[in-house]
């Protein structure tokens, strides 16, 4: 799995660090999302996946 | 077995949260998506804020490229409206006459602007609900030094304010409530508000719009017959001058299509607490009302959150309905359950933001029909500030504007379920006490 975003359309809602926050984490100063590891192992998948579905600004894009 | 699709009505964040959701949770049947707007499922909170702005364009607002929908093999009818639905056989009709016979159906059909009366006759009035009605509006707020009066100062009045204001617009924004978004967040927090938007050069009005003066001789610039708004005449007589006018005065549910007596269509479509307004039908989204377990009573939110959440959780359910349908019908064969087949409760901790010029406001909870509100001003001039939302004795939301993301994460654990009143007070200085 090879994650992508596209944080200039993130409203940092913060949904992705709730639900996968070894993966995401935020900006301190404006909430923008961080992505932690592009490359998360398999424990991880359905959590990304989650956070990528549940974003509101479709910024989190998982490629295979 | 038959071919029966699951149809999903409404095209939008809802409902293409619930058709992924499907194909997520293993229907491999016919997945029908039908939208009334022609363009594929774009994302709506931009409408107000950036594409209005004319930061981005309409493409940056698609949620999905046309090669992300392919793998979910949809049957997708767009600028197609559901006029029926037959709840007993779950069969829609379409607008083109056509009847779906569907295994089950999903309503995320949303909300409708609500105008006033004769307002769609004349030109440079306005509302703000599609893609389309944004970039109308847009149109019209090209170049700058127009007189922008935007009628409801709610959320969506005041975002449109803040952005016609950066663009250089005079903008008046006449509220029927004297505090912009008080009804959503209290006065305080709405107090603080008003503050940056008078700040920024709004003016603020509060009084109820009586009627439009308008040109006798339809000298409209756009080139149709219609006239043109010339102003917006107030209850109390004041006539407010306006090249353009922007009604942000609410939404209706749009349920007018649903006539089975099956269905409650109060303010919404009726669900229980699974989604399910009756066997097979269920709603997410803008126009779903339903049994929040957590809270004890029915609630309908206009939030982008919830119609992601809500999309995904009617998905399941209904999926889960499906499978108990069809072990009934075939007892003897065993049980083809995909893992997580079980109807859950919809229990989500509602979320909504807000952006107006440099401040972004960030709710968990229930911050309406709140009968209780601690706000704590953290920074007037900055507009920083925290608000906690009770009701009957608990805490049951809470706000944040200009407060680091860990600690608006901290502040959602606090009311992710209701907790006694001091508690919370308590938990909110802590999340609140570093930084």
């Amino acid at each position: 799995m090879k994650i992508t975003l596209d944080a200039d359309k993130c409203c940092a809602a913060g949904q992705c660090v709730l639900i996968a926050p070894e993966v995401f984490d935020q900006r301190d100063e404006d909430g923008v999302v961080v992505l932690l590891d592009a490359e998360p192992p398999a424990e991880q998948h359905d959590a990304v996946r989650e956070a990528a579905a549940i974003c509101p600004a479709a910024v989190i894009e998982v490629h295979a | 077995m038959t071919a029966r699709p699951i149809a999903v009505v409404g095209a939008s964040a809802a409902g293409l949260a619930a058709a992924e959701a499907l194909r997520r949770f293993g229907w491999r049947g016919p997945l029908t998506l039908i939208g009334d707007e022609p363009h594929l499922p774009y994302d709506r909170p931009p409408l107000s804020k950036q594409l209005l702005h004319g930061a981005w364009e309409p493409e940056r607002l698609l949620l999905r490229t046309e090669e992300q929908l392919d793998p979910l093999d949809l049957d997708l009818r767009l600028g197609t409206r559901a006029t029926g639905l037959d709840v007993a056989t779950r069969t829609l009709t379409l607008d083109g006459g056509e009847l779906l016979d569907c295994a089950g159906v999903i309503v995320a059909t949303g909300v409708a602007a609500r105008t006033l009366p004769g307002a769609d006759r004349i030109a440079g009035v306005h509302t703000l609900r599609t893609l389309d009605d944004a970039l109308a509006l847009r149109g019209r707020l090209a170049g700058t030094g127009r007189r922008l009066v935007i009628v409801g100062n709610g959320v969506l009045g005041c975002e449109a304010a803040a952005v016609a204001r950066e663009l250089g617009h005079e903008v008046t924004l006449v509220g029927i409530g004297a505090i912009p978004m008080a009804e959503a967040v209290g006065t305080e927090v709405g107090e603080l508000l008003a503050e940056e938007h008078r700040a920024r050069g709004v003016q603020l009005l509060t009084g109820a719009v009586d009627g439009f003066g308008t040109t006798a001789d339809g000298a409209d610039p756009a080139g149709t017959d219609d006239a043109q708004i010339t102003d917006v005449r107030l209850a109390d007589g004041t006539r407010l001058p306006a090249d353009l006018v922007l009604l942000a005065i609410g939404s209706r549910p749009a349920v007018e299509w649903l006539a089975d007596p099956a269905l409650d269509t109060t303010d919404g479509l009726r669900c229980d607490a699974y989604c399910a307004a009756a066997p097979g039908i269920y709603a997410a989204g803008d126009v779903a009302r339903w049994d929040h377990p957590v809270h004890g009573r029915p609630l309908r939110f206009e939030h982008r959150m919830n119609a992601t959440e809500q999309g995904m959780a009617a998905a399941r359910n209904l999926l889960a309905e499906l499978a108990a349908e069809a072990a009934a019908f075939a007892p003897a064969e065993p049980a083809d359950s995909t893992p997580g087949q079980e109807r859950r409760a919809f229990a989500p901790v509602p979320y909504f933001w807000s952006d107006q010029y440099d401040i972004k406001i960030q709710a968990y909870g229930l911050t309406a029909g709140a009968d209780r509100v601690e706000t704590t001003v953290l920074d007037r001039t900055a507009r920083r500030a925290l608000a906690l939302y009770g009701r009957g004795g608990s805490a049951v939301g809470v706000l944040a504007a200009g407060l680091p993301p860990r600690q608006v994460r901290a502040l959602r654990a606090v009311i992710a379920t209701p907790l006694p009143w001091e508690e919370a007070r308590e938990r909110v200085r802590a999340a609140t006490a570093a930084g």
